[in-house]
């Protein structure tokens, strides 16, 4: 990635005092590397030349219709024929001036930040215990691996059932203990809970494994030395295994932003949304100005969803100046 | 490091636990699938599927079939075009060091963090023209937009941890760059090969975004959709949904016992890389 070309290599100059002695020579490697030579060059493109290819037709391409898209005045018709007038900012600020902004940005942030704080909570102490040595302990963390691997609309229609105002198991787990049953899906104060509750169970193992790949790279003899000193357990936690973590958590999390910045297919599946916006975020309303009416507004749909390109390209980079900053440590 | 079983076996009791508490939803799907449907709205419900009927699965078999083979073939389209895209980029930027590649490396990681609503629009416009909407390679050509970026990355990761040494040799008995992948770093990259495969498959076969927009209606519709019209028509026989969602859920299960480990590689690659 940043190879430079490599003065040649040179032996250290004999030194007058005869310290060069002690000095080893420098390290020669069994094949100078010189500049690649230009066919090289040409053969590595040709590798490369499919893959850029695809990446221009196929992301550049699209992006690029989106952000024209938001620009116009779109409609079905005005699609097939191309010749839809170009408005500059006003679908943006149609956007802006919707009265489902305020509630999409709130919801956005809120799913987010609760399915961050969760699923990374959850996940790391479910990495701490099973990276303790006990019989089944591989097993039983593969298996936790599932919500993960299952499809979206299968994980979806199962929470949708089990979600069940009137029929669902949760709802009649309530009643066992004694509590009221609680329209989930149907009532407003409920339906963004119930999507988070979703997307929790779907994220913890994301969280599990990188997080349990993370403890595997803390020396055991620190844990040794401290036991050696008294630290109980939780201390151990809070003064080996968190701080030690902490650039696999930053990973983690950022990752985990630019995940559930776009979640889409869980709300949707679930609630579309509704009831009345009430768990509406910028990916679900995007797709509703889209795709969700008999009448789509192609250009507000894509303006907030270049909204939402613009929010995970910032965390986005965020993440690859960490991950770089890591790296060169 | 021979922890007595005296001492862990209330630990494995927990993780039993937390097992189930996790997996429960997952059970929920496959009793459900089983329930007759007079049973479906009993309160409260039975726990284990007493009095079962495989009526659910009957109703999959007669007609969710076509979704199931829809979904494998763009499954394993995605696929196909996915790794003849990713390996040899991937060999060219891990081995041939192109001048440009370090930007390259750097716009498919950006590539990940598009929203997939965004490309489905962009898609979508581009598709209606093309007149590729509701057709089968298109919808290959937009599943694989999931996985190519991912794949170039863990083919140009695993492919960099091949010995130099090795292409020298090739060079010297006079395979030209060609060969050298064709016979030494294709062979030597069968687990990356293996980890992108499975990724590609289980995100095609589990995309919804690209199915709902460029594919809803057709003659050839994946079977996301196919569960997706259920909830939507037929609320009443859950358990024809669930057992449809247990089908679909195969390849996950089938790849999760068979491949754990590579499942594993790939969830910590495309987050913490070496």
């Amino acid at each position: 990635m940043n190879r430079t070309t490599h003065p040649p290599d040179r032996w250290p100059a004999p030194v007058r005092n005869g310290a060069a002695a002690t000095v080893p020579p420098l390290p020669t490697r069994t094949a100078p590397r010189r500049r690649r030579p230009t066919s090289q060059q040409w053969a590595a493109w040709a590798f490369l030349a499919p893959v850029t290819l695809y990446l221009a037709l196929f992301y550049a391409y699209p992006l690029y219709r989106n952000v024209d898209l938001s620009l116009r005045d779109y409609t079905v018709r005005s699609f097939v024929q191309g010749n839809a007038p170009f408005t500059g900012l006003e679908n943006y600020h149609k956007v802006f001036d919707d009265p489902t902004f305020g509630p999409a940005l709130t919801h956005t942030i809120v799913f987010t930040a609760m399915c961050l704080v969760f699923q990374y909570a959850i996940g790391l102490a479910m990495a701490v215990f099973f990276h303790q040595h006990f019989r089944l302990s591989a097993t039983l963390r593969a298996l936790f691996l599932v919500p993960w691997l299952l499809p979206l609309i299968v994980s979806a229609s199962t929470w949708l059932w089990m979600l069940n105002s009137d029929s669902g198991v949760i709802n009649a787990g309530l009643h066992a203990v004694g509590a009221d049953p609680v329209n989930w899906l149907t009532s407003p104060s409920w339906s963004l809970t119930s999507v988070i509750i979703a997307n929790i169970w779907i994220g913890v193992p994301f969280n599990l494994v990188v997080l349990y790949s993370g403890l595997q790279t803390i020396p055991a003899n620190l844990y040794e030395a401290a036991a050696l000193d008294g630290a109980s357990a939780w201390r151990r936690f809070w003064s080996i295994t968190f701080p030690l973590l902490r650039p696999v958590s930053a990973i983690t999390l950022l990752l985990g932003l630019v995940y559930t910045l776009k979640v889409f297919d869980i709300i949707w599946i679930m609630t579309k949304g509704g009831p009345a916006d009430s768990s509406t975020t910028f990916a679900t309303w995007s797709y509703r100005l889209g795709f969700g009416n008999l009448l789509p507004a192609f250009g507000p749909g894509a303006a907030v969803g270049n909204l939402l390109v613009v929010a995970a390209l910032i965390f986005g980079l965020v993440y690859l100046r960490v991950q770089r900053k890591q790296a060169l440590s | 490091m021979n922890p007595g079983t005296g001492r862990t076996w209330w630990k494995t009791a927990i993780g039993l636990l937390l097992t189930a508490i996790m997996l429960f939803p997952v059970y929920w799907m496959l009793n459900v699938s089983f329930t007759r449907d007079q049973h479906m709205r009993k309160s409260p419900p039975d726990w284990f599927p007493v009095h079962g009927t495989l009526d659910g699965y009957r109703t999959v078999l007669n007609q969710q079939l076509p979704y199931l083979a829809t979904s494998l073939v763009i499954g394993l389209g995605t696929v196909v075009l996915t790794v003849a895209l990713a390996a040899p980029a991937g060999y060219a930027l891990a081995k041939l060091r192109p001048r440009g590649g370090g930007l390259l490396s750097f716009l498919l990681l950006v590539a990940q963090m598009i929203p997939g609503i965004i490309m489905a629009m962009g898609f979508y416009a581009i598709y209606l023209q093309l007149g590729l909407l509701q057709s089968v390679p298109g919808l290959i050509v937009a599943d694989s937009t999931l996985a190519v970026p991912f794949a170039v990355l863990i083919f140009t990761a695993f492919m960099s941890g091949i010995p130099g040494e090795l292409l020298q040799a090739a060079q010297v008995d006079g395979a030209g760059t060609l060969r050298s992948f064709r016979s030494v770093v294709l062979p030597m990259s069968r687990n990356a090969l293996v980890t992108v495969s499975l990724f590609a498959f289980l995100w095609s076969w589990s995309d919804f975004v690209f199915a709902s927009t460029l594919a809803n209606g057709g003659a050839h519709e994946p079977i996301t959709l196919g569960i997706y019209h259920y909830i939507g028509n037929n609320n009443q026989q859950w358990n024809a949904i669930m057992a449809t969602a247990v089908v679909a859920s195969l390849p996950a299960t089938v790849i999760l016992v068979l491949a754990q480990r590579y499942i594993a590689a790939g969830v910590t690659a495309g987050a913490v890389k070496d």
